[in-house]
């Protein structure tokens, strides 16, 4: 056993950071503000060709060939950065949406009542059925069905007119609100299992990488602003907050790496649970500590505030990795125990960990 | 990141356990809480049965009597004798997690000689004479004094919340051994016997009503000077270096039996029907992520220890930080489990319940932990 991360993968986990830092400034993140989170395609495709949209893909079908530990790192950083777009839905793509490997195509995902992000610039929609994922006992959750269904071209224009544009509450995400609950109504062709359980462990890293940033970022405040003659970051109501930030934050970490690494549903559920928590709790902890400066549109903690707020809702909400993690108590334990059970793997689309 | 076991440790853990379903039915019954004599023996006769089987002092250096075992060795030797059911450290707690970890250290080879051993073996048992009435958070405002008298220092003064103190053979005492020294720096780490005239142990009862800990009243006891470890005055490092093992590898197995207890809450839920209010359910479910993680945060931990080859370090606190608050939270999920059952002590985990309450307290507060991780780790000031 070794459970930290391998040179390659930290290495990975730098050239993802020093990516970012180069086409994704802080002036980039605030220009993207500035235009409602509309999508920079030379960004997306810049992504494309470092490998982000293609990283679990075979080799042979010209992907890097990586499993859910690298992507769950790329994942981080990218939740640090506040980096804007249907990343996960086009990650899970590739392989299955022409030009979603190469950063070419951008695809989101829809499901149950959730509003749709980008939907608008998407060049595909993978609606998925439900938000529960599969596994569960019905008398639990229901909706327990297992298709994906990929809709472009006229079909998605039609789904498109269909519906409503609404003023999103994350600057970083255009949001749509669908008539009516997302169902797929073609055959499935992928299976929602995986789609659920990878979108939600990636979703988690970006929340990961937010938690750890907004930590970064009270504690460098804490440690400039002075009031009372001294740093507020010397006063223990400020610092004690500081320091439960770190112990939200390093318990996800964990959980959303052991995740990667066995693939477990359980695992996964907790890991979502808990990078959850500590993105929107310690962005809120950023923002009290931050003071009137804080509650601005422009200090940048409402944005990960918002994120997280989105992210949250989205594959497995608290409630439901709750009600996930409960199932899996106990002597009549009722959840398969490893990726292998939640089905085959997306085709083609390397279905990793 | 690899959780796969090597070969090398399945093969480890395999050899555990056979010795473990074979010598644990040579256990004698378990004593009465409330009986320290008996405790101590069997506890004692655990220790001792580990030595037997070369399982003692399993990760402590060769040079200090131990099997040179590996981290992740130790790990698994800590999750197997749980999962068994094994009895704990108990008594032996300070001996094999404080007192012996910092003579490995810090002592001479003499005194490395003179003290593992008999921890190892079981024949002594070790407490810890550091809290007094006026230091407990703030220990290094402690005032016991030890004064020089030939090749002997003098102690007196009092110390509390002494665990074990009744049944201890010895105990790492911190005094004062300069008091015009600024107050870090005139502290002194010693070994003292505890059939040494001049000493008084006065049990306390705790909360739980048994008496796990005791007040020790020091009359001008006679401790050898080479009894003591470390440098005179410098007791305040070597102590550190106790309290950095104390938080860094004390809570592995209590990790694994809470996750037991969790498991079997669950199927008790179940049982009486309580499993279908989905408040508690989800209550339960959301514990599963915290033990999961904090199981998980204990490899991570391993791991780097591993890496570094070194004595943990300061990223036990938001461990313990994290640990003690949700180790109540567990207990407080178990009492509504119980529903009516809560308030019968005899019950399952109604002690453990009352127990977990000194989690947040001893071995530094958790206000205390949250300065250590906030000034330590994240760099923030010290307050005034
Ligand atoms: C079950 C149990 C077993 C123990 N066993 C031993 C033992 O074997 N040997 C031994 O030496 N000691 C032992 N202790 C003592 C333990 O280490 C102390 O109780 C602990 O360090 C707290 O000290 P105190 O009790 O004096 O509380 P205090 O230090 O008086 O603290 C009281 C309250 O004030 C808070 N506080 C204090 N200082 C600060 C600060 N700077 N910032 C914020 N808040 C602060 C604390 O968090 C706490 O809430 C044991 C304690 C318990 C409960």
């Amino acid at each position: 056993m070794d459970f930290q991360l391998s040179d390659d993968q930290r290495a990975l986990r730098s050239g993802m950071r020093d990516l970012l830092g180069a086409v994704f400034d802080r002036g980039r993140l605030r220009a993207a503000v500035e235009r409602d989170g509309a999508l920079d395609r030379s960004l997306w495709r810049e992504l494309g060709a470092a490998g982000f949209f293609a990283l679990r893909l075979p080799e042979e079908a010209g992907g890097v060939g990586l499993g859910l530990p690298e992507a769950v790192l790329l994942f981080e950083e990218a939740g640090r950065a506040l980096l804007p777009g249907p990343l996960v839905a086009t990650h899970l793509a590739a392989g299955l949406v022409k030009g979603a490997a190469e950063g070419e195509a951008v695809v989101t995902a829809v499901a149950a009542d959730l509003p749709a992000a980008h939907l608008a610039e998407a060049d595909a929609v993978l609606v998925v059925d439900g938000q529960a994922p599969p596994g569960l006992p019905g008398d639990v959750l229901s909706g327990d069905v297992s298709g994906a269904e990929v809709l472009s071209g006229e079909a998605l224009g039609a789904f498109v007119a269909a519906a409503r544009p609404v003023r999103s509450v994350d600057p970083l995400t255009p949001l749509h609100r669908l008539a009516g609950r997302a169902v797929p109504t073609g055959a499935p062709q992928a299976y929602s299992g995986a789609l659920h359980y990878e979108a939600a462990l990636l979703t988690a890293a970006e929340q990961l990488g937010s938690a750890a940033r907004t930590t970064e970022a009270a504690v460098q405040h804490a440690g400039e602003r002075h009031q009372f003659g001294s740093p507020i970051g010397s006063f223990q109501a400020v610092k004690h907050l500081c320091a439960d930030m770190l112990a939200r934050t390093e318990p996800a970490r964990a959980a959303v790496y052991a995740a990667a690494v066995t693939g477990d549903p359980a695992e996964i559920a907790a890991a979502k649970l808990l990078a959850d928590e500590a993105a929107v709790r310690n962005a809120r902890d950023c923002l009290q500590i931050h003071g009137g400066m804080g509650f601005t549109w422009e200090a940048d903690v409402h944005l990960h505030l918002k994120r997280a707020w989105l992210r949250a809702a989205s594959w497995l909400t608290v409630a439901r990795a709750e009600e996930l993690l409960a199932a899996d108590l106990g002597a009549a334990g009722r959840l398969p125990r490893s990726s292998a059970a939640y089905g085959r793997p997306v085709p083609e689309a390397g279905g990793g960990g | 990141m690899d959780l796969a076991y090597t070969e090398a440790e399945e093969e480890f853990r395999g050899r555990l356990r056979e010795w473990l379903a074979a010598a644990l039915p040579g256990l004698p019954a378990k004593p009465s809480p409330d009986d320290w004599p008996a405790r101590r023996a069997y506890d004692t006769a655990w220790q001792r049965m580990l030595y037997d089987a070369g399982y003692a002092g399993l990760h402590w250096p060769a040079d200090a009597g131990g099997q040179g075992a590996t981290p992740t060795q130790h790990l698994i030797f800590l999750e197997e004798t749980e999962k068994a059911g094994a009895p704990y450290v108990g008594a032996n707690f300070v001996g094999l997690l404080h007192a012996g970890p910092t003579i490995a250290a810090e002592g001479t080879a003499g005194q490395r000689a003179r003290w593992l051993p008999p921890v190892l073996r079981g024949d002594q048992i070790w407490c810890q004479g550091f809290s007094e009435p006026d230091a407990g958070s703030d220990l290094a405002a402690l005032r016991t004094r030890a004064v020089r008298d030939g090749d002997d220092y003098v102690v007196t003064g009092q110390k509390i919340w002494t665990s074990h103190a009744e049944v201890a053979d010895w105990c790492e005492l911190l005094v004062r051994t300069d008091p015009a020294a600024p107050k870090h720096r005139g502290i002194s780490w010693l070994a003292m016997p505890m059939d040494a005239p001049g000493i008084t142990v006065r049990p306390l009862r705790t909360l739980a009503g048994s008496t796990e800990f005791a007040e020790v009243f020091l009359d001008e006891v006679r401790v050898p000077v080479r009894n003591r470890v470390g440098a005179e005055n410098d007791g305040w490092r070597v102590t550190m270096v106790t309290l950095s093992f104390e938080r860094g590898t004390a809570f592995v197995g209590e990790v694994v039996a809470c996750r037991r207890t969790l498991d079997a809450l669950a199927d008790e839920a179940r049982r009486t029907g309580r499993w279908d209010d989905p408040v508690l359910r989800r209550r339960l479910g959301r514990l599963n992520a915290e033990f999961r993680a904090l199981w998980r945060l204990t490899q991570a931990n391993v791991s780097e220890s591993e890496r570094t080859g070194g004595v943990p370090g300061v990223g036990g606190s938001v461990f313990k930080l994290r640990y003690s608050g949700v180790r109540q939270e567990l207990y407080e999920a178990a009492a509504e489990v119980l529903g009516g059952d809560a308030f019968d002590v005899d019950r399952e985990w109604v002690l453990d319940r009352l127990s977990s309450l000194s989690y947040t307290i001893a071995a530094g507060t958790s206000q205390i932990q949250r300065n250590i991780v906030a000034e330590r780790i994240l760099g923030l000031p010290k307050g005034r």
